[in-house]
Protein backbone atom coordinates (compact mmCIF):
# COMPACT_ATOMS: atom_id res chain seq x y z
CA UNK A 1 0.00 0.00 0.00
CA UNK A 2 1.18 3.61 -0.77
CA UNK A 3 1.88 6.47 1.44
CA UNK A 4 -1.27 8.32 -0.40
CA UNK A 5 -3.40 5.22 -0.19
CA UNK A 6 -2.83 4.83 3.40
CA UNK A 7 -3.33 8.79 4.38
CA UNK A 8 -6.49 8.45 2.31
CA UNK A 9 -7.80 5.64 4.50
CA UNK A 10 -6.44 7.21 7.66
CA UNK A 11 -8.65 10.39 6.75
CA UNK A 12 -11.55 8.02 6.18
CA UNK A 13 -11.14 6.57 9.31
CA UNK A 14 -11.00 9.86 11.04
CA UNK A 15 -14.23 11.92 9.58
CA UNK A 16 -15.91 7.95 10.16
CA UNK A 17 -14.77 8.99 13.84
CA UNK A 18 -16.23 12.11 13.99
CA UNK A 19 -19.91 11.11 12.04
CA UNK A 20 -20.04 8.21 14.78
CA UNK A 21 -19.28 11.16 17.79
CA UNK A 22 -22.23 12.80 16.51
CA UNK A 23 -24.59 9.44 15.79
CA UNK A 24 -24.28 8.28 19.61
CA UNK A 25 -25.60 10.91 20.62
CA UNK A 26 -28.96 10.26 18.89
CA UNK A 27 -29.21 6.93 18.49
CA UNK A 28 -27.22 3.18 18.00
CA UNK A 29 -28.65 2.64 14.80
CA UNK A 30 -25.86 2.60 12.01
CA UNK A 31 -25.72 4.32 9.53
CA UNK A 32 -26.20 1.87 6.81
CA UNK A 33 -29.75 0.96 8.69
CA UNK A 34 -31.04 4.59 9.01
CA UNK A 35 -34.31 5.54 6.77
CA UNK A 36 -33.46 7.77 4.23
CA UNK A 37 -34.07 8.20 0.50
CA UNK A 38 -32.53 6.61 -2.72
CA UNK A 39 -32.63 7.43 -5.83
CA UNK A 40 -34.17 3.79 -8.24
CA UNK A 41 -32.45 3.10 -11.89
CA UNK A 42 -35.63 4.77 -13.49
CA UNK A 43 -35.11 8.02 -11.47
CA UNK A 44 -37.63 7.88 -8.94
CA UNK A 45 -36.94 8.80 -5.16
CA UNK A 46 -37.76 5.74 -2.73
CA UNK A 47 -38.29 6.12 0.99
CA UNK A 48 -36.07 2.96 2.47
CA UNK A 49 -36.16 1.67 6.29
CA UNK A 50 -33.84 -1.06 5.94
CA UNK A 51 -35.29 -2.56 9.49
CA UNK A 52 -38.26 -2.95 8.87
CA UNK A 53 -38.58 -3.06 5.53
CA UNK A 54 -36.70 -6.38 5.45
CA UNK A 55 -38.19 -8.01 8.20
CA UNK A 56 -41.61 -9.13 9.44
CA UNK A 57 -43.84 -7.09 11.53
CA UNK A 58 -46.08 -9.44 13.09
CA UNK A 59 -45.34 -11.38 16.36
CA UNK A 60 -44.84 -15.43 16.38
CA UNK A 61 -47.27 -17.52 16.36
CA UNK A 62 -48.26 -20.17 18.33
CA UNK A 63 -48.60 -23.62 16.03
CA UNK A 64 -51.10 -26.23 17.18
CA UNK A 65 -49.93 -29.66 17.08
CA UNK A 66 -51.68 -32.20 14.46
CA UNK A 67 -53.87 -34.57 15.67
CA UNK A 68 -52.97 -38.02 17.13
CA UNK A 69 -50.95 -40.68 15.49
CA UNK A 70 -49.66 -38.13 12.97
CA UNK A 71 -48.35 -35.52 15.76
CA UNK A 72 -46.69 -38.51 16.83
CA UNK A 73 -44.96 -39.33 13.84
CA UNK A 74 -44.10 -36.12 13.00
CA UNK A 75 -42.63 -35.90 16.67
CA UNK A 76 -40.28 -39.32 15.37
CA UNK A 77 -39.13 -38.10 12.41
CA UNK A 78 -37.68 -34.48 14.09
CA UNK A 79 -36.35 -36.39 16.99
CA UNK A 80 -34.57 -38.56 14.52
CA UNK A 81 -32.91 -35.73 12.44
CA UNK A 82 -31.78 -32.93 14.60
CA UNK A 83 -29.35 -30.28 12.56
CA UNK A 84 -27.11 -28.05 15.06
CA UNK A 85 -26.53 -24.69 13.83
CA UNK A 86 -22.48 -24.30 14.03
CA UNK A 87 -22.48 -21.13 15.96
CA UNK A 88 -20.03 -21.39 18.98
CA UNK A 89 -20.79 -18.56 21.90
CA UNK A 90 -18.24 -19.55 24.04
CA UNK A 91 -15.53 -21.51 25.53
CA UNK A 92 -17.83 -24.57 25.35
CA UNK A 93 -17.70 -24.93 21.29
CA UNK A 94 -14.32 -26.27 21.86
CA UNK A 95 -16.58 -29.78 22.78
CA UNK A 96 -17.89 -29.64 19.34
CA UNK A 97 -15.35 -30.73 17.16
CA UNK A 98 -14.60 -34.22 19.07
CA UNK A 99 -18.17 -34.65 18.92
CA UNK A 100 -18.28 -34.11 15.16
CA UNK A 101 -15.69 -36.48 14.37
CA UNK A 102 -14.84 -40.51 14.47
CA UNK A 103 -13.92 -40.76 18.56
CA UNK A 104 -17.30 -39.51 19.37
CA UNK A 105 -19.13 -39.02 15.75
CA UNK A 106 -22.85 -37.88 16.39
CA UNK A 107 -23.39 -38.29 13.15
CA UNK A 108 -24.64 -42.28 14.20
CA UNK A 109 -27.66 -40.14 16.29
CA UNK A 110 -28.91 -38.38 13.16
CA UNK A 111 -27.47 -35.24 14.70
CA UNK A 112 -25.13 -33.03 12.18
CA UNK A 113 -23.82 -29.41 11.87
CA UNK A 114 -25.38 -26.55 9.62
CA UNK A 115 -23.98 -23.39 8.60
CA UNK A 116 -27.08 -21.20 8.42
CA UNK A 117 -29.88 -20.81 10.65
CA UNK A 118 -32.53 -21.30 7.97
CA UNK A 119 -31.66 -25.02 8.19
CA UNK A 120 -31.17 -25.90 11.66
CA UNK A 121 -33.75 -26.40 14.44
CA UNK A 122 -30.86 -26.92 17.57
CA UNK A 123 -28.87 -24.27 19.21
CA UNK A 124 -26.26 -25.29 21.01
CA UNK A 125 -25.65 -22.13 23.62
CA UNK A 126 -21.96 -23.38 24.42
CA UNK A 127 -20.43 -21.80 28.09
CA UNK A 128 -20.84 -18.15 29.40
CA UNK A 129 -23.16 -15.97 27.23
CA UNK A 130 -21.78 -11.88 27.04
CA UNK A 131 -24.25 -9.14 26.27
CA UNK A 132 -22.76 -8.77 23.05
CA UNK A 133 -23.33 -12.45 21.94
CA UNK A 134 -26.57 -12.70 23.40
CA UNK A 135 -27.73 -9.86 20.69
CA UNK A 136 -26.50 -12.02 18.04
CA UNK A 137 -28.11 -15.12 19.49
CA UNK A 138 -31.65 -13.70 19.65
CA UNK A 139 -31.01 -12.57 16.19
CA UNK A 140 -29.93 -16.18 14.89
CA UNK A 141 -32.57 -17.68 17.24
CA UNK A 142 -35.38 -15.78 16.03
CA UNK A 143 -34.64 -16.71 12.22
CA UNK A 144 -34.72 -20.45 12.52
CA UNK A 145 -37.47 -22.39 11.35
CA UNK A 146 -39.68 -24.21 14.01
CA UNK A 147 -39.89 -26.53 15.52
CA UNK A 148 -36.28 -25.27 17.37
CA UNK A 149 -34.55 -26.33 20.52
CA UNK A 150 -32.41 -25.05 22.82
CA UNK A 151 -29.38 -27.17 24.33
CA UNK A 152 -27.41 -25.00 27.23
CA UNK A 153 -24.01 -26.15 27.53
CA UNK A 154 -21.76 -25.66 30.56
CA UNK A 155 -23.54 -24.45 34.04
CA UNK A 156 -22.52 -20.25 33.26
CA UNK A 157 -26.07 -21.02 30.94
CA UNK A 158 -28.00 -22.24 34.21
CA UNK A 159 -26.66 -19.93 36.65
CA UNK A 160 -23.83 -17.63 35.76
CA UNK A 161 -21.10 -20.30 36.96
CA UNK A 162 -17.67 -19.14 37.69
CA UNK A 163 -18.64 -15.47 35.67
CA UNK A 164 -21.81 -15.02 37.66
CA UNK A 165 -20.43 -11.25 39.59
CA UNK A 166 -19.19 -10.08 35.55
CA UNK A 167 -20.67 -7.27 34.17
CA UNK A 168 -20.81 -9.03 30.68
CA UNK A 169 -22.27 -11.60 30.88
CA UNK A 170 -25.58 -12.98 31.52
CA UNK A 171 -26.81 -15.39 34.65
CA UNK A 172 -29.78 -17.22 33.42
CA UNK A 173 -30.16 -18.19 29.94
CA UNK A 174 -33.85 -19.15 30.32
CA UNK A 175 -34.73 -15.52 30.88
CA UNK A 176 -34.52 -14.98 27.34
CA UNK A 177 -34.69 -17.47 25.18
CA UNK A 178 -36.64 -20.83 26.27
CA UNK A 179 -34.31 -23.56 26.85
CA UNK A 180 -35.02 -27.28 26.20
CA UNK A 181 -32.33 -29.07 28.06
CA UNK A 182 -29.58 -27.97 30.22
CA UNK A 183 -26.33 -30.16 29.93
CA UNK A 184 -24.59 -29.39 33.61
CA UNK A 185 -20.65 -29.14 34.21
CA UNK A 186 -17.75 -26.87 33.55
CA UNK A 187 -16.81 -28.17 30.68
CA UNK A 188 -19.19 -30.92 30.16
CA UNK A 189 -17.23 -33.62 27.91
CA UNK A 190 -18.94 -34.62 24.54
CA UNK A 191 -20.08 -37.67 26.17
CA UNK A 192 -22.24 -35.51 27.82
CA UNK A 193 -23.43 -33.44 24.60
CA UNK A 194 -24.35 -36.70 23.37
CA UNK A 195 -26.80 -37.88 26.87
CA UNK A 196 -28.28 -34.36 25.88
CA UNK A 197 -29.10 -35.09 22.47
CA UNK A 198 -30.34 -37.99 23.28
CA UNK A 199 -32.53 -36.54 26.40
CA UNK A 200 -34.12 -33.70 23.93
CA UNK A 201 -34.78 -36.54 21.39
CA UNK A 202 -36.47 -38.11 24.40
CA UNK A 203 -38.42 -35.09 24.59
CA UNK A 204 -39.13 -34.42 21.42
CA UNK A 205 -40.48 -37.74 21.15
CA UNK A 206 -42.72 -37.37 24.10
CA UNK A 207 -44.61 -34.26 22.17
CA UNK A 208 -42.55 -31.68 24.89
CA UNK A 209 -40.12 -30.22 22.48
CA UNK A 210 -42.79 -27.02 22.25
CA UNK A 211 -40.33 -24.32 23.42
CA UNK A 212 -40.68 -22.25 20.23
CA UNK A 213 -44.19 -22.11 21.01
CA UNK A 214 -43.48 -20.75 24.24
CA UNK A 215 -41.51 -18.18 23.26
CA UNK A 216 -44.43 -17.36 20.63
CA UNK A 217 -46.59 -17.06 24.34
CA UNK A 218 -44.36 -15.47 26.35
CA UNK A 219 -42.80 -12.66 23.69
CA UNK A 220 -43.49 -9.90 25.49
CA UNK A 221 -42.10 -11.00 28.66
CA UNK A 222 -38.72 -12.59 26.56
CA UNK A 223 -38.61 -9.23 24.56
CA UNK A 224 -38.66 -6.82 27.87
CA UNK A 225 -35.89 -9.16 29.75
CA UNK A 226 -33.52 -9.04 25.92
CA UNK A 227 -33.96 -5.25 26.15
CA UNK A 228 -33.30 -4.54 29.48
CA UNK A 229 -30.19 -5.53 29.08
CA UNK A 230 -29.52 -4.79 25.63
CA UNK A 231 -28.73 -0.89 25.38
CA UNK A 232 -27.64 -0.59 21.69
CA UNK A 233 -31.02 -2.09 20.53
CA UNK A 234 -30.75 -1.38 16.21
CA UNK A 235 -31.97 -4.51 14.96
CA UNK A 236 -35.57 -5.09 14.54
CA UNK A 237 -38.36 -6.55 16.98
CA UNK A 238 -39.14 -9.18 15.06
CA UNK A 239 -35.66 -10.87 13.13
CA UNK A 240 -37.72 -13.64 10.58
CA UNK B 1 20.52 1.68 30.24
CA UNK B 2 21.73 3.44 33.34
CA UNK B 3 23.57 6.12 31.12
CA UNK B 4 20.34 6.62 28.65
CA UNK B 5 18.05 7.29 31.81
CA UNK B 6 20.35 9.54 33.50
CA UNK B 7 21.15 11.40 30.60
CA UNK B 8 17.44 12.25 30.27
CA UNK B 9 16.71 12.68 33.73
CA UNK B 10 17.07 16.60 33.86
CA UNK B 11 15.19 17.39 30.77
CA UNK B 12 12.52 15.31 31.79
CA UNK B 13 11.80 15.30 35.24
CA UNK B 14 12.36 11.69 35.69
CA UNK B 15 11.58 11.20 39.30
CA UNK B 16 11.09 7.59 40.03
CA UNK B 17 13.39 5.00 38.37
CA UNK B 18 13.30 1.53 38.59
CA UNK B 19 15.49 -0.76 37.33
CA UNK B 20 13.97 -3.88 36.94
CA UNK B 21 16.01 -5.90 35.18
CA UNK B 22 19.44 -5.43 32.97
CA UNK B 23 17.29 -4.84 30.24
CA UNK B 24 13.83 -3.38 31.45
CA UNK B 25 13.79 0.26 33.27
CA UNK B 26 10.78 2.26 34.45
CA UNK B 27 10.61 5.53 34.54
CA UNK B 28 7.65 7.97 36.13
CA UNK B 29 7.40 11.40 34.33
CA UNK B 30 5.16 14.60 35.33
CA UNK B 31 1.54 14.36 33.04
CA UNK B 32 2.73 17.21 30.40
CA UNK B 33 6.03 15.84 29.64
CA UNK B 34 5.44 11.79 29.35
CA UNK B 35 4.42 12.19 25.68
CA UNK B 36 7.82 14.22 24.68
CA UNK B 37 9.44 11.82 26.55
CA UNK B 38 8.36 8.87 24.65
CA UNK B 39 8.71 11.10 21.45
CA UNK B 40 12.30 11.45 22.52
CA UNK B 41 12.86 7.65 22.97
CA UNK B 42 11.39 6.81 19.50
CA UNK B 43 12.80 9.45 17.37
CA UNK B 44 16.81 9.66 18.73
CA UNK B 45 16.84 6.38 21.55
CA UNK B 46 16.14 3.64 19.04
CA UNK B 47 12.78 2.91 20.90
CA UNK B 48 10.92 2.11 17.59
CA UNK B 49 8.43 -0.43 18.93
CA UNK B 50 5.48 0.66 20.69
CA UNK B 51 4.99 -2.58 23.35
CA UNK B 52 1.59 -1.58 25.10
CA UNK B 53 -0.02 1.09 26.76
CA UNK B 54 -1.96 0.65 30.09
CA UNK B 55 -3.29 1.94 33.17
CA UNK B 56 -3.57 1.35 36.84
CA UNK B 57 -6.40 2.58 38.93
CA UNK B 58 -4.76 4.35 42.08
CA UNK B 59 -8.51 5.15 43.52
CA UNK B 60 -7.16 5.91 47.35
CA UNK B 61 -4.71 8.41 45.83
CA UNK B 62 -7.45 9.38 43.33
CA UNK B 63 -5.08 8.99 39.97
CA UNK B 64 -4.94 6.76 37.39
CA UNK B 65 -1.36 5.59 36.37
CA UNK B 66 -0.93 5.38 32.90
CA UNK B 67 2.34 3.00 31.78
CA UNK B 68 4.10 3.67 27.71
CA UNK B 69 5.78 0.40 27.36
CA UNK B 70 8.69 0.65 24.32
CA UNK B 71 11.33 -1.48 23.03
CA UNK B 72 14.66 -0.86 21.73
CA UNK B 73 14.92 -3.67 18.77
CA UNK B 74 18.40 -3.19 18.18
CA UNK B 75 19.78 -3.34 21.95
CA UNK B 76 16.83 -5.35 23.02
CA UNK B 77 16.05 -3.11 26.00
CA UNK B 78 12.52 -1.88 27.28
CA UNK B 79 11.56 1.31 29.06
CA UNK B 80 7.94 1.72 30.57
CA UNK B 81 7.31 5.71 31.01
CA UNK B 82 4.98 6.29 33.99
CA UNK B 83 2.64 8.98 34.44
CA UNK B 84 -0.27 10.06 36.77
CA UNK B 85 -3.17 11.57 35.59
CA UNK B 86 -6.35 13.03 37.61
CA UNK B 87 -9.05 10.47 38.22
CA UNK B 88 -11.67 13.29 38.48
CA UNK B 89 -12.41 14.10 34.39
CA UNK B 90 -9.50 12.28 33.37
CA UNK B 91 -7.67 13.58 30.27
CA UNK B 92 -4.27 12.58 28.55
CA UNK B 93 -2.73 14.14 25.51
CA UNK B 94 -2.86 11.88 23.07
CA UNK B 95 -0.15 9.84 20.95
CA UNK B 96 -2.09 8.71 18.10
CA UNK B 97 0.33 10.76 15.80
CA UNK B 98 3.52 8.52 17.00
CA UNK B 99 2.13 4.75 16.27
CA UNK B 100 -1.30 3.84 14.90
CA UNK B 101 -1.62 0.67 17.40
CA UNK B 102 -1.87 3.32 19.59
CA UNK B 103 -5.11 4.44 18.64
CA UNK B 104 -6.75 1.20 19.70
CA UNK B 105 -5.30 1.72 23.20
CA UNK B 106 -6.47 4.74 23.61
CA UNK B 107 -10.26 3.76 23.10
CA UNK B 108 -9.87 0.77 24.91
CA UNK B 109 -8.89 2.85 28.32
CA UNK B 110 -11.09 5.41 26.84
CA UNK B 111 -14.46 2.48 27.18
CA UNK B 112 -12.65 0.70 30.19
CA UNK B 113 -11.60 3.61 32.58
CA UNK B 114 -13.30 6.88 30.96
CA UNK B 115 -9.77 8.96 30.07
CA UNK B 116 -10.71 10.50 27.55
CA UNK B 117 -7.76 11.25 24.70
CA UNK B 118 -8.92 14.40 22.43
CA UNK B 119 -8.13 13.96 18.73
CA UNK B 120 -7.74 10.09 18.87
CA UNK B 121 -9.14 8.80 16.25
CA UNK B 122 -12.33 6.72 16.64
CA UNK B 123 -11.96 7.01 20.50
CA UNK B 124 -15.71 7.51 21.25
CA UNK B 125 -16.44 4.03 19.40
CA UNK B 126 -17.27 0.97 21.18
CA UNK B 127 -14.20 -1.58 22.09
CA UNK B 128 -15.44 -4.07 24.02
CA UNK B 129 -18.69 -3.61 25.34
CA UNK B 130 -21.88 -2.46 23.17
CA UNK B 131 -23.85 0.20 24.29
CA UNK B 132 -22.78 0.87 27.55
CA UNK B 133 -24.11 3.65 29.96
CA UNK B 134 -22.69 2.85 33.33
CA UNK B 135 -19.35 3.85 34.88
CA UNK B 136 -16.23 2.91 32.99
CA UNK B 137 -16.29 -0.95 33.81
CA UNK B 138 -12.97 -1.39 34.77
CA UNK B 139 -12.35 1.55 37.31
CA UNK B 140 -12.19 0.04 40.83
CA UNK B 141 -15.09 1.75 41.97
CA UNK B 142 -17.87 0.55 39.68
CA UNK B 143 -18.61 -2.82 41.68
CA UNK B 144 -19.22 -5.67 39.34
CA UNK B 145 -20.84 -8.39 41.56
CA UNK B 146 -23.53 -5.79 42.44
CA UNK B 147 -24.58 -4.68 39.05
CA UNK B 148 -24.15 -8.57 38.30
CA UNK B 149 -26.93 -9.11 40.80
CA UNK B 150 -29.62 -6.08 39.50
CA UNK B 151 -29.21 -7.14 36.13
CA UNK B 152 -28.95 -10.17 35.17
CA UNK B 153 -31.27 -12.23 37.23
CA UNK B 154 -28.70 -14.29 39.55
CA UNK B 155 -30.23 -17.96 40.35
CA UNK B 156 -32.16 -18.50 44.04
CA UNK B 157 -30.34 -20.91 46.02
CA UNK B 158 -26.99 -20.63 44.38
CA UNK B 159 -24.10 -21.50 46.69
CA UNK B 160 -20.92 -20.17 46.24
CA UNK B 161 -17.91 -21.95 48.26
CA UNK B 162 -14.20 -20.89 48.70
CA UNK B 163 -12.38 -23.45 46.43
CA UNK B 164 -9.21 -23.71 48.66
CA UNK B 165 -11.56 -24.56 51.78
CA UNK B 166 -13.70 -26.74 49.92
CA UNK B 167 -11.34 -29.02 48.43
CA UNK B 168 -9.95 -29.19 52.15
CA UNK B 169 -13.18 -30.45 53.57
CA UNK B 170 -13.74 -32.98 50.63
CA UNK B 171 -10.47 -34.51 50.26
CA UNK B 172 -8.82 -34.47 53.61
CA UNK B 173 -11.20 -33.92 56.36
CA UNK B 174 -9.31 -35.27 58.76
CA UNK B 175 -5.97 -33.81 58.54
CA UNK B 176 -5.29 -31.19 61.12
CA UNK B 177 -5.02 -27.57 60.29
CA UNK B 178 -0.88 -26.86 60.16
CA UNK B 179 0.16 -23.22 60.97
CA UNK B 180 1.43 -22.55 57.02
CA UNK B 181 -2.36 -23.68 56.13
CA UNK B 182 -3.57 -21.12 58.80
CA UNK B 183 -1.02 -18.27 57.54
CA UNK B 184 -2.78 -18.96 54.01
CA UNK B 185 -6.55 -18.73 55.00
CA UNK B 186 -5.60 -15.08 56.49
Amino acid sequence: MSEKDMNDKVNEMLQRSEANVKKTEKSFVRPEDEEREVVAPDGSIIKVNPIYDYFSGEKPKEEKPCSGVIEKFLNWARAESIWVLGFGTGCGSIEIPPLVTPRFDMFRYGVQMRPTPRQSNAFIISGYLSVKTLKRVIRTYEQMPSPKYILALGSCTINGGMYYDSYSTINRLDKYIPVDVYIAGCMPRPEALLAGFMKLKELIKEGKGEKANEYARNFDEYKANQKKIIKDWNMPDYNW
Amino acid sequence: MKNLIEKLTEDFKISDVVYQRPDLAFVTVPKGVAISLVTELRDYEGFSHFVMMSCVDWIEEGKFQLLYLLHNPKTKTDVGVKTFIDRENAEMASAHHLWKQVWTYQRELKEAFGIDFPGSPRVDENFVVEGWTEMPHMRRDFNTKEYSRDTYFPRPGRETNDPAEYMRKKLYPNEPITAKKQDNDK
